[in-house]
């Protein structure tokens, strides 16, 4: 019994291995940052880590495919490095047919968020050879923030220019008529001193109004 | 030296001592400082401009760092000064503009204050562009993150466009969205829209600081001429806690006595000094007339040499503090970027090479296997090189700053600040500028008499910015860089030596040391008398001639932003069109030209006159 169950993993892992070779045909390399991501808080690589990797990736094809029940052991990794660095091929569940590499592709993309936050790893530091993230597009706000600073700045400075212009004149006006003012005060109390420039002069209608005496 | 040549009339023509003394007690109609501090200030936002953030630095670092500052001193001292003391006597005696003090030291003179009139206004159209520029990324700082952190995705999404991949964010930030750089200075291509508008903004914002004349702009500069200190003061002291600063001052300050042998040291250094001044453009000398017959103009032109001098180190101080920071953060994304390529290229665990021990590793691979590391392509990282990139003029603020700033944490305030900071630098520079410009042409009867100041400056400043949309344009950057080459070196060398040469020699250096005397108390000492009669003189003319001699010898070529060049990001250098020709003498010659022809024009209209006049004698007898 025991011999058979070794046979049978004997058998399996060499034919993973056939599958999975670097380079060629539907493999993947994908390669862990965990340090340069986590620095101090950065967990070891181990066989758990790996497990949870092929896990994560299973479930990224049963997500794609809508219902296909991939599991754990249709995850294939193979030359693993130091570097933290590994290819993987994946197989039909039950079956070891390939699956080919642009339906791997679109699975990983579109569960990639799932399988970074799985690893607390981001785009940069869990990378897959080949597959480019989709990045996500700048913020643009619907009114460019420029503007609305250029409005303000236009707006204080045409109210300046038209108060520093408006002033003088409102300021003309409020002495004409104060000087107006201070003639009929004036008039009331005494003597008419000439002062130069000061005003043109009361007009006295005693000597000018003619009229009135040569009407006889 | 009893050198002087005849000039009948003059006497005639200038107040003399009894009618200042008049005016001084009478209340007349010429504007007036409200207090010595707004003069003093006035001056010292015109002199310190954008020039001593943007020039002076790269000045200093490529001449030998700290040994330049000797000739820097020296021809502050020797050329500076005496001019200064120039400008500001002759103004404060002859209480006119610039146009009026030449016609009345000898009317055939007054092309000099013509000249300096139309070169201040050219020169004013570009500088008011750079502003244009400077306002529009100061209303694009108002946000975070700031817009020139991020290239915009191309169509799939998948990267960044590739003109942005290729150069970097802040270059396509500047070269195509705010100004969108045609290929050359032929292809004028259409008016850049966000531009027009800050051109407006700018042009607006000058008429409303100078609308009364003085009386507004001297109000305005107590914010222009001493805010840029203390945002200078704010960047030094967040420039000196950034990681990396130090690496730049000491690139800046590093001595390099055997430049002090080179001429071109010399040379840029009196160039540096007679435009950090802005002699000759005509503002000092209308400033000076506003001021009490009685005020010390020797002393304001010592004090405005010292503050000037101590500024333009501070400046480059703090300039380079964020220059060492910028390329010491990309030194360390360079040796990161390698460490990485290195790491995946040999399979080798993370945290084996790192930037201590990056040299030995690199060589360690290197020779057991050269042909793998050959083959990833790993670039060498020179921290001198980053220190010496793009340092000067608009790549410094636009390209350099703007990096470095985005990579402090709360970039917008910074570059709001940064901003600012230009701004008023620039603001207050105008101002002497548009003085020069309008002053002469009141002086020239050029406007009705009955227009107030506002009218004035209302039409010079609307003309302005209609002449200004040819900045606006897609080649609008080429044609700033065409006037900031041709319209402000040359022509005012020549109109400053002949400023010294007509006070010192048709006016008299007698005459003017008797003014100096009776304005302060005292005549000029011996330095003044050698150096306002032989060295200053002397140093301009030698300038002078070795700038004509240069320019001569160069090719005209410019740099372009041309996405299909080869060795894009890298600006190509292309020569200009053979109409450019036309342009350089409009720029060049008319100004310089100005003083002679019209010397010219008026000799003949002179000699017409007296020919009429003996006929018309003849008829009425």
């Amino acid at each position: 019994m025991l011999e058979k169950i070794l046979l049978l993993l004997s058998l399996s892992l060499s034919v993973a291995e056939e599958l999975c070779k670097p380079g060629v045909g539907e493999a993947y390399k994908v390669r862990f940052s965990i340090k340069t991501a986590l620095g101090d808080q950065a967990y070891p690589w181990n066989k758990n880590e790996m497990f949870l990797f092929r896990a994560a990736l299973a479930f990224a094809m049963r997500d794609f495919t809508n219902g296909e029940e991939f599991g754990v052991s249709d995850i294939h990794p193979c030359n693993e490095t130091q570097r933290v660095s590994f290819w993987f091929v994946v197989t039909r569940p039950n079956t070891m047919d390939l699956v080919d590499k642009g339906t791997v592709e679109m699975a990983i993309k579109k569960s990639r968020n799932r399988i970074n936050g799985a690893f607390l790893l981001t785009d940069k530091t869990l990378e897959f050879d080949g597959i480019y993230p989709t990045l996500a597009a700048p913020v643009s706000p619907d009114t460019p923030p420029w503007l609305i600073v250029f409005g303000v700045v236009m707006g204080a400075v045409s109210v300046g220019i038209i108060a520093l212009l408006v002033y003088p004149l409102v300021q003309r006006k409020l002495k004409k008529n104060m000087d107006a003012d201070d003639e009929d005060s004036d008039e009331e109390t005494g003597v008419k001193t000439a002062e130069n420039g000061a005003n043109d002069g009361i007009y006295n209608s005693t000597f000018s109004d003619d009229e009135r005496f040569t009407q006889m | 030296m009893r050198l002087v040549l005849p000039n009948p009339g003059l006497d005639l023509r200038i107040p003399n001592y009894e009618d200042l003394e008049k005016m001084e007690k009478e209340d007349g109609d010429r504007p007036k400082w409200d207090n010595k501090a707004q003069y003093i200030l006035t001056c010292v936002g015109f002199c310190v401009g954008i020039g001593n953030v943007w020039r002076f630095p790269y000045l200093c670092q490529t001449h030998g760092g700290g040994a330049f500052l000797i000739p820097y001193i020296i021809l502050l001292v020797l050329e500076g000064l005496p001019l200064l003391l120039l400008e500001f006597g002759i103004g404060q005696r002859l209480r006119k503009g610039s146009v009026g003090v030449w016609r009345a030291i000898n009317p055939y003179l007054t092309g000099v204050g013509i000249a300096s009139m139309l070169v201040s206004l050219l020169i004013g159209l570009y500088y008011n562009t750079l502003i244009a520029w400077i306002m529009w990324y100061l209303f694009n700082s108002f946000q975070g993150p700031l817009p020139w952190t991020q290239c915009p995705l191309n169509d799939n999404r998948t990267g960044f466009i590739s003109e942005c991949q290729q150069s970097s964010t802040v270059d396509y930030y500047f070269y195509r969205v705010t100004l969108n750089a045609s290929a050359s200075i032929t292809d004028s291509g259409g008016l850049q829209w966000p531009i027009v508008i800050c051109l407006l903004a700018a042009w607006t914002v000058i008429c409303i600081c100078y609308i009364r004349g003085i009386s507004t702009s001297g109000k305005a500069v107590y914010v222009t001429a001493l805010l840029p200190y203390v945002v200078l003061a704010i960047f030094l002291i967040r420039g000196l806690t950034l990681k990396g600063a130090m690496n730049g001052v000491k690139y800046l300050f590093t001595p390099d006595v055997d430049e002090l042998m080179n001429p071109t040291t010399w040379l840029d250094a009196g160039a540096q000094v007679f435009y950090a001044f802005s002699l000759a453009w005509g503002g000092l000398i209308s400033f000076s007339s506003y001021n009490p017959v009685h005020n010390n103009c020797m002393q304001d032109a010592v004090i405005l040499t010292i503050i000037t001098g101590l500024t333009s180190i501070y400046a480059a101080t703090v300039t380079y503090t964020v220059i060492g920071f910028r390329a010491t953060d990309k030194y360390d994304t360079c040796i990161s970027e390698n460490i990485r390529m290195l790491l995946n290229g040999f399979e080798l665990p993370e945290d084996s090479i790192t930037a201590s021990n990056y040299n030995a590793a690199l060589h360690h691979l290197n020779s057991s296997n050269p042909d793998t590391v050959f083959g990833l392509d790993i670039k060498t990282c020179d921290m001198q090189k980053l220190l010496s990139e793009g340092v000067e003029g608009t790549g410094l603020a636009f390209i350099v700053f703007t990096e470095a700033i985005t990579k402090m944490p709360g970039s917008p305030a910074w570059s709001v600040l940064f901003f600012i900071m230009l701004l008023c630098l620039g603001l207050s520079t105008l101002f002497g500028n548009i003085e020069g410009v309008v002053v002469p042409l009141k002086d020239l009867n050029l406007f009705p008499k009955k227009w107030p100041q506002e009218a004035l400056t209302g039409v010079t400043c609307l003309v302005s910015f209609i002449i200004c949309l040819l900045f606006a344009q897609q080649s609008g950057l080429y044609w700033v860089t065409l006037f900031d080459n041709f319209a402000g070196s040359i022509p005012l060398l020549t109109i400053g030596l002949t400023e010294m040469i007509a006070v010192v020699y048709i006016y008299g250096i007698d005459r003017f040391n008797e003014d100096i005397k009776f304005m302060i108390g005292k005549k000029p000492c011996i330095f003044w008398q050698i150096s306002l009669r032989f060295t200053s003189p002397l140093i301009l003319l030698v300038i002078l001639v070795f700038y004509l001699v240069t320019q001569a010898q160069q090719e005209l070529t410019y740099l372009v932003w041309d996405p299909d060049y080869d060795e894009f990001p890298t600006l190509a250098s292309v020569p200009y069109p053979s109409w450019i020709n036309v342009v350089i003498f409009v720029l060049a010659g008319i100004p310089s030209l100005a003083v002679p022809v019209y010397a010219l024009c008026r000799l003949v209209f002179v000699r017409c006159k007296k020919k009429m006049k003996p006929e018309k004698d003849i008829n009425q007898i």
